[in-house]
């Protein structure tokens, strides 16, 4: 009875061509959505802290208005890059044996440990010494939640003298250059956790961690840009057109660099054409078609490529609003792609069976653990934390009851 | 005096190496002491694991795709119902080649219903359009280079010093990191304790003298399983690898598996 009704079942989910190992022909991937959402949130932190350490380290005095912006940018993304890792567990409740009794040839008991690092040891720190002079300020002035907050945040330390001003600048910059290596670290490891996987032709590639951190530079400038366009027209504020043309620029460069890698990488999967590699196809022609030529190959790079290249050429001769315009839609386009990208490592990796002679289409839940909308909940939830982070620490009131106010949070 | 300090300190790194040398076995059996105290293997506890090396050999000439085994797997193991198996037989076809193509073989077609746990259905092809018919039976590769071993962030499954891969279900957190490193496909997550599992050459039994419940009962003996440490005058594995040339799955992965295979065919992944 009950073997008559598992068969019922089997063949009611029509999900199989060809051969795939009986294990693998679940209903579900063994990583969903969530898996997705994970390494998208992680790259657009690293991609935003690279973007503050243009301002700190390289000096790029035109990207200064956004710097804090993009830093707490990183911060709110990452307070969420865990939890789709979380969610995703059998057992989320054994999560800290990750920490506690790490096994350390896996690549991801090594994440927990880059990322307690990153999150604790650099980018709170930054922010710390970034922000110190101004919490002291503030916390003069504050009153009511605010000021009991910014206090605490002093951690007592209300010194605002010259020295110490200057102390926290140079931290800050130490910290940043600290940083830079570890905002690679982190995202870095994420490719790793897929390139390491020689199991898996898809996956199993030394170039898998370099195309993560490039494609994370690229979405995480392509955030701080499309973040900053939305809360200026927010305000109704003027866009610095010098600071938004130099996000452009590096943005451009950046995607310049990933699209060259990643074609790089795919010019020698098919030239070598290796074992799997006739699956590959099957996955490039039918399975990811839209994700990967579509959204990956044509919003996410061809055309914010065409638009922002153009812009390199001809910017004096393109009206402001008309460059706005053009930079907010490659932006947006790029967040798109970078997202259709992780969507193609992650779930290309998984809708072919490791026999390389079958193919699987799942059945994507909409709602439940690890449906759809718990995916679009982890990937609206950092906006509205980096709306609660705008509202207590880029306040415009903040600088505006302050006489001297710094260049540092312009917004 | 410069070559005296060099000398003695030379003798000091020999003599130290020497010691380590000699604390291996301890270290071994210390450790074996350890996951023999800490995890949940299923063995009794005067099991150790130090004294044996398993090993499992398939004849794939002699299988004759009855799915007994796989049956007797998810009875014994209790595995779940579903596409959920610890071990499961593959049916190749080779069809002829087309007349007047100049290749070998035709088309190779593949299935596993239900793991082969029930036979198989009629053969899809005439049987005068088969160049080659055979089964495959599949279990955990016990690779020497485990890469679920490996990939596991809290090391839940381990490789025991007898051999087997195995996973401690009470400290596994169900990331399916495991499933997704493992090239054969072996390991699947239950939905009864959201955790990974996988075949452990029925580790409650074999730890108490018995066969795997699918050698036990395999009735063309295309399963033959034995402890390399212990091996009998006349011990069927020993007369295997004696007779037989082997193959793994997948050598080119590096993961040196120890089930050995004889009788397969470069279609079979």
């Amino acid at each position: 009875m009950t073997t008559g009704l598992t068969n019922a079942v089997a063949e009611a989910i029509p999900t199989f061509q060809g051969y795939v190992y009986p294990n693998e022909a679940t209903s579900h991937p063994v990583w969903s959505v969530l898996i997705v959402v994970y390494p998208y949130i992680t790259g657009l932190v690293a991609g935003a802290f690279i973007m503050a350490s243009l301002v700190r380290v390289f000096k790029v005095k035109a990207l200064e208005p956004v710097y804090r912006f993009s830093l707490l940018t990183a911060l709110a993304f990452l307070l969420c890059a865990p939890l789709p890792l979380l969610f995703h567990l059998g057992h989320p409740e054994r999560c800290f044996e990750i920490m506690m009794t790490p096994h350390l040839t896996s690549p991801m008991a090594v994440f927990g440990f880059v990322y307690a690092w990153y999150l604790m040891a650099v980018l709170l720190l930054e922010l710390w010494f970034d922000y110190r002079r101004d919490l002291a300020v503030w916390s003069r002035t504050a009153t009511g939640f605010r000021g009991i907050l910014y206090r605490l945040l002093t951690v007592g330390v209300m010194d605002v003298s010259e020295p110490a001003v200057k102390l926290d600048a140079k931290m800050a910059q130490i910290l940043s250059i600290v940083g830079i290596p570890s905002a690679f670290l982190l995202h870095g490891y994420v490719g790793f956790i897929f390139g390491s996987i020689k199991a898996n032709p898809w996956w199993g590639n030394p170039l898998m961690p370099i195309i993560f951190i490039l494609s994370a530079m690229s979405s995480g400038i392509a955030l701080c840009v499309f973040n900053y366009l939305v809360l200026t027209w927010i305000r109704r504020r003027e866009v610095d057109m010098r600071c938004l043309d130099t996000m452009a620029m590096f943005l451009f460069y950046a995607l310049l660099v990933d699209a060259a890698v990643e074609t790089l990488d795919w010019l020698h999967r098919a030239f070598a054409a290796e074992e799997g590699f006739q699956v590959m196809q099957v996955m490039i022609r039918e399975k990811l078609f839209y994700t990967l030529n579509v959204g990956q190959a044509v919003i996410g790079t061809l055309l914010p490529f065409l638009m922002l290249g153009s812009l390199q050429l001809l910017r004096r001769r393109v009206p402001e609003l008309a460059r706005r315009r053009m930079i907010f839609t490659s932006a947006f386009m790029i967040l798109i792609g970078v997202l259709a990208m992780r969507w193609n490592v992650v779930m290309g990796g998984q809708l072919f069976s490791k026999t390389l002679r079958g193919v699987m289409s799942y059945k994507f839940e909409f709602t439940g653990g690890e449906g759809w909308l718990m995916g679009l909940f982890l990937i609206i939830l950092p906006f509205i934390i980096l709306t609660v982070l705008v509202k207590l620490f880029l306040s415009e009131r903040l600088h505006a009851s302050e006489p001297a106010a710094q260049g540092g949070g312009a917004v | 005096m410069k070559t005296q300090v060099s000398r003695r300190s030379a003798l000091v790194r020999l003599g130290a190496a020497i010691a380590g040398v000699l604390t291996l076995p301890v270290a071994r059996r210390a450790k074996a002491a350890v996951q023999n105290f800490f995890v949940s293997s299923g063995a009794p506890k005067g099991y150790d694991p130090t004294e044996h090396k398993w090993l499992m050999c398939v004849d794939a000439t002699k299988c004759i795709g009855c799915g007994l085994c796989a049956e007797a797997c998810k009875k014994e193991n209790g595995v779940p119902e579903g596409p959920y198996f610890r071990t499961w037989i593959e049916r190749y076809i080779i069809t002829k080649p087309k007349p007047g193509s100049v290749e070998t073989r035709g088309e190779t077609l593949v299935d596993s219903p239900d793991g082969g746990m029930h036979g198989f259905p009629e053969c899809p092809v005439p049987t005068d359009q088969i160049e080659q018919s055979f089964f495959v039976p599949k279990l955990c590769n016990l690779c020497e280079h485990p890469p679920c071993v490996q990939v596991c962030p809290v090391g839940a499954t381990f490789k025991a010093p007898d051999g087997t891969v195995l996973i401690d279900k009470n400290y596994c957190i169900g990331c399916a990191f495991c499933l997704q490193a493992c090239p054969y496909g072996a390991r699947f997550l239950s939905p009864v304790t959201h955790t990974a599992e996988k075949c452990t050459l029925c580790y409650h039994r074999i730890t108490r003298g018995l066969k795997p419940a699918c050698v036990e009962i395999c009735p063309a003996e295309a399963r033959i399983f034995g402890d390399l440490k212990n091996l009998a005058a006349d011990d069927p594995l020993q007369k295997f690898y004696e007779n037989n040339r082997t193959e793994v799955l997948k050598p080119y992965l590096g993961t040196a598996p120890r089930v050995l295979y004889a009788g397969l065919d470069e279609e079979v992944r």
